[in-house]
Formats: structure tokens, C-alpha cells, sequence
């Protein structure tokens, strides 16, 4: 795998230095074999959780979902609810779990802010132009420097794909490392928006360039585009991560969004997790489900597996 | 030239139009044929399906839910020697066809019988219509197979509702048959659902689900079955039809209250020369 070709490698953040070293790098990485990716993927699908294995995974699930509303018609009560509900995901059930985090647009952070001060819920702001990326470089740091200061203490960040897709490593690299002085304390995530990628090799090297450049969780979408996160997807997205760890020592999460919106997907991903990276990632700091609809269908398996009886959404609120 | 090698039919669930063997892979036999035998899953995906149907079924025009619904008779006209094959008696395919065109005509004159202008003392109109109450569960009765199946599953659908059928037990081949008549005759997919199995695995299910309306108990015999469904139902709230005591008499004149047993009344208040 990556990390035999990567252990030779005393220093690699040396890379960034130049484009050379970084393209060098990248393409010297191990091609993905797209049929075992996806087959590998499709066979993990298969396996069945049941009972308590299935009620431990469901409340894992729910403590990794990033509450996500990202529309141009978001208003600050609309965030404020959803917020209150990242709290209490299930208000007449006091053992169920808060969520991991709420994510927003950079506009709305100062909203959500109000309701989760003092809560272990993260608060999470897209940010450098999400979706497209495609501003000034200066715009994105302002950007992403406007949400950390409104109170987001993660950062989701999207990749120039123009940039990446012309084979400008260098600059993607530069902007994650800028972007990453900017967030301060604030967690970094690097959105690789994987569906305008077009290959695994490229999300494979993508991955590796995030993080490279210090991200601290790589994403695989934004949610604003037809194809959004896959098994195959994330599954070669945790294999990097699985590798960079063997090769660097650090460990990076991994965020899959868009698209999960029911439970059994969700476990789907959690069975990939454990078998793939190991039982490192399967904690909220390190894996996370970018989803909304998600939720809701995850608190009606709860609810399934506690009362015996199947729930209907009329029960849930609408977000 | 080799002998040509049987056709065996399976006779299979019918979930959201399309025909789908049971999660469960089991299945049990009634007159040599292989049935699907449901699974409490089946029952969920059905449900399911038929929730998914309602926005379409509902939001379609009453005249457009007619001619589907005679459309169906026009299929069932068709298929009469394959019911006469299956044992169900000549007359009472004729019957089952003329009980889908009786209940197609009622589709647009429901709400001008069941529903109309309210008199007010104030300066508004007032006016009441039914509406589909939504997902209904119906457990068909064991006999006549195909009137029978027939009579409980038109009213349902003719206003607007969705169903999920537990077939009877020991007829299930009218069943699935009827299926493949809905599934050529424009029904949308969703729209009536039939699993075909025990009534002790599927039927408690779809009583004590959240998701679904109504429940129609008219083909549980067992008293104290039907008592326990209904303690079931009452969880949401169902609206629940009893199944009649000492037997129903299919080829009676059917009356509205199949029709009106599973639907809401919509009332709205408008200001008066404003």
C-alpha cells in the first residue's frame, strides 16, 4: 500500500516547497484499483448490525452527524432551531445523544453561536466561497477569518478544484496552508468536493495534499453537487488517512457529506470505518456525517429499537 | 425438437409497483404455487412505498383517479378466464368488475355528497371538504377471494389513500393476480401494496405503525386478534374499521361507509365581501 512508499520519506513536510516535489510526490502515489475499491465497498455494505451492536451504532451515528443547513434561504431563526435540536436531537428521551457539531454559513454563525455556548457541541462554518471556491485568495482568508472571530471553532474549507484539476498543486497547497494560519485554533476540515474529481487516483492524491498541507479532517463534498460522498469515495479517502498515520504519526478524520440519509447508510460507513482505519476513527473527533435528513431517520431507528414499534416521521421535526 | 420445459410461476409480494420475492426469502405453498411469505421488514417497506405514493395519488384530480379506477375494471374484464383458472367463480369476477366501475364513478362526487358549504353566524363562508386521511392498512377478507379483496381495496384508494393489503392467508393467488391487473392499468406504483403471508407477522406491524392512518380490519376473524390491533392502533390515533360481526355480505349494495370511514374533513373559513 501508500504507506511502504511513503516510509522512505524522513520529512514530508518538505514537499510543499516546490511544485515539482509535490507533483513528484502525488503521482508516485500507488494507483486505486477501481474495481476492488468498489467491490471491496459494496461487500462491506453487506454486513448485518443488529440488536445492540445496531442501538450502539446508531447512537455513534448521531453523535457524529455535523447538522448541516447550507441554503441560500437559511434566517437566523431557522439556525437557532436547529441548533436547539444539535442539543436535544430527541427532547422526551434524555439518553439519547447530542450531535457532533452544527454547520453553517459564515452569516449564521453568530446565531447558532448563542445557543450552543457551554455546550460540547462543535459549531462548524463553511467557509473560502463554499461551494465553488472560486474568489481571491484574499476574499477566502477574509472569509474564513470573519467565521473563526463569529465564534466556529471548525472550518470547512473547499479545494480550488480549477486549480487541482489543471494540475496547480502548489496552489491548492499554499491556500490550504494560508487558510489553515487563519482558522487559529479552530479545527480545519478541506472539503475535496470528490464528484468534480473524476477519478480515485485523483481523490487519492487530493487526500494526501490536504493533508499534507495540515488539514485536520478531509470532506468529500459539498453537498452542491449531483455526486456527493460514496462508499468507494470514502473508503479511499480512509485508506490515506490510514496511511498518512503510518507514514507521519499524525491522524487526520474524515467527513463524509451529502447524500447519507438513512440508517443503514450510515452504518454502511461505520462498518467501513472499523474494518478499514480500525476502532482509532470510530470517535466523533475523528469521523463525522455531514448530513440533515439524516438525522431524523436515525432517531426513528432509535425510537424503533426502544418501543418495538416502527416510527413515522409525523413524529420528528421538519428542518 | 426437445420437449419445451415448464413455465412455474412464483407468485411474488407486490411493493411499490413493482413485484419484489419477500426480504426473507421464504415462501409457503397454496395450490402447488410458491407464495412469498412476508416479513415484518416487507410490511415496513410497504409502508414505505405507500407513503411515498400519497403526494402524487392524493394531489391527482378526482376525475383523473376515475379513470384509473375503470381503467382497473377494463384490465380485470380482461383477465376473467385467469380468475376463473384460480377457482374464483365466473360471477363473482363480473361482480369485482362492476364494484371497481361503481366506486370509479364515486371518485368526483364524493366530495359534493360528503362535503359542501356550512351555514355560519358571521360574514364568512364555511365549507367542508374530505380529504384522503393518508396510509390505511387493510387486512382482506379470507372470502370471496377476489370480490372481497375487491370491495376493501377500491373505497380506500378512490379518495385519495394509499394502502398496504395483508392478503388472506388462504387465498392469495386472487391476490397477486389482482396485482398484475393493478400494475398494467396506470395505477401509480405505491399506490395499493399486497403481502401475501401470515396475518400474525405482518398485521400487528402495520397496526402499531407510526407512519400509517387507518387501519381496516375486516378480514381478522378472531375476536380477540381484532381487539388487540386495535388497542395497537390507538397508539397514533388510527382511524380503525371493525370488522363485521357474524360476516359481511359482499354482494350487497356497498354504501359510503367504506368511502367515508377513512377520511378527514378539511374545513376553511373564508371572509365574506372582503
Amino acid at each position: 500500500m501508500t504507506a511502504t512508499a511513503t516510509s522512505a520519506r524522513s520529512d514530508l513536510s518538505e514537499l510543499g516547497r516546490s511544485e515539482t516535489a509535490l507533483r513528484t510526490f502525488l503521482h508516485g502515489l500507488p494507483g486505486v484499483d477501481q474495481v476492488g475499491a468498489e467491490q471491496r465497498a459494496a461487500q462491506l455494505g453487506t454486513r448485518s448490525i443488529k440488536t445492540t451492536a445496531k442501538a450502539e451504532a446508531i447512537d455513534l451515528a448521531i453523535r457524529m452527524v455535523d447538522l448541516t443547513t447550507l441554503e441560500g434561504a437559511d434566517t437566523p431563526g431557522k439556525v437557532r432551531a436547529l441548533a436547539a435540536k444539535a442539543l436535544r436531537p430527541s427532547p422526551a428521551d434524555p439518553s439519547c445523544p447530542h450531535v457532533g457539531a452544527v454547520c453553517v454559513y459564515p452569516s449564521m454563525v453568530p446565531h447558532v453561536a448563542e445557543v450552543l455556548r457551554g455546550s460540547a457541541v462543535h459549531l462548524a462554518s463553511v467557509a473560502t466561497s463554499f461551494p465553488s471556491g472560486q474568489a481571491p485568495l484574499e476574499i477566502k482568508l477574509a472569509d474564513t477569518r470573519a467565521a473563526v472571530e463569529a465564534g466556529a471553532d471548525e472550518i470547512d474549507m473547499v479545494i480550488n478544484r480549477g486549480a487541482f484539476l489543471a494540475g496547480r498543486y502548489a496552489e491548492v497547497y499554499d491556500e490550504i496552508v494560508a487558510t489553515k494560519e487563519a482558522c487559529r485554533d479552530a479545527h480545519l476540515k478541506v472539503i475535496l468536493e470528490t464528484g468534480e474529481l473524476a477519478t480515485y487516483d485523483n481523490v487519492r492524491r487530493a487526500s494526501w495534499l490536504a493533508m499534507l498541507a495540515g488539514a485536520d479532517f478531509i470532506k468529500t463534498s459539498t453537498g452542491k453537487v449531483p455526486v456527493a460522498a460514496t462508499l468507494p469515495v470514502t473508503l479511499v479517502m480512509l485508506e490515506a488517512v490510514r496511511d498518512f498515520r503510518a507514514a507521519t504519526g499524525r491522524q487526520v478524520g474524515v467527513k463524509p457529506a451529502g447524500g447519507i440519509k438513512t440508517t443503514k447508510d450510515a452504518i454502511k460507513y461505520l462498518v467501513m470505518v472499523n474494518e478499514t482505519v480500525g476502532p482509532d476513527w470510530l470517535h466523533p473527533d475523528w469521523f463525522r456525517f455531514g448530513a440533515s435528513s439524516l438525522l431524523n431517520d436515525l432517531l426513528m431507528q432509535r425510537t424503533k429499537l426502544t418501543t418495538g414499534v416502527y416510527a413515522g416521521p409525523d413524529y420528528f421535526t421538519l428542518d | 425438437m426437445s420437449e419445451r420445459v415448464a413455465v412455474r410461476k412464483t407468485y411474488k409480494l407486490f411493493v411499490g409497483g413493482k413485484f419484489p420475492r419477500s426480504e426473507s426469502g421464504r415462501s409457503y405453498l397454496v395450490q402447488d404455487s410458491n407464495v412469498s411469505l412476508a416479513s415484518r421488514k416487507d410490511a415496513r417497506d410497504a409502508v414505505v412505498a405507500a407513503r411515498a405514493a400519497v403526494k402524487g395519488w392524493a394531489g391527482a384530480t378526482a376525475y383523473n383517479r376515475g379513470q384509473i379506477l375503470y381503467r382497473v375494471a377494463e384490465m380485470l374484464e380482461g383477465r376473467r378466464e385467469q380468475f376463473v383458472a384460480l377457482g374464483v367463480p365466473g360471477d363473482e369476477v363480473d361482480a369485482a368488475t362492476d364494484r371497481w366501475v361503481w366506486y370509479a364513478g364515486w371518485s368526483d362526487k364524493l366530495p359534493q355528497v360528503y362535503g359542501g358549504a356550512n351555514p355560519v353566524a358571521g360574514p364568512y363562508f364555511n365549507l367542508s371538504a374530505p380529504e384522503p386521511t393518508g396510509v390505511v392498512a387493510v387486512v382482506a377478507p379470507e372470502t370471496p377471494a377476489l370480490l372481497g379483496l375487491v370491495s376493501v381495496i377500491a373505497p380506500a384508494i378512490v379518495t385519495g389513500n394509499t394502502v398496504v393489503v395483508a392478503a388472506s392467508p388462504t387465498a392469495p393467488l386472487a391476490a397477486v393476480t389482482l396485482a398484475e391487473v393493478l400494475a398494467t392499468s396506470d395505477l401509480p406504483g405505491g399506490v395499493v401494496n399486497i403481502l401475501t403471508g401470515r396475518l400474525s407477522e405482518t398485521v400487528p406491524t402495520l397496526a402499531a405503525h407510526m407512519d400509517v392512518n387507518a387501519i381496516d380490519l375486516t378480514g381478522v376473524t378472531d375476536p380477540e386478534l381484532a381487539a388487540d390491533l386495535e388497542v395497537k392502533a390507538a397508539e397514533n390515533l388510527k382511524r380503525v374499521l371493525r370488522p363485521v360481526a357474524g360476516g359481511h355480505d359482499w354482494s350487497a349494495d356497498p354504501g359510503l361507509g367504506r368511502m367515508t370511514a377513512l377520511l378527514e374533513t378539511k374545513t376553511v373559513w373564508h371572509p365574506k365581501g372582503v
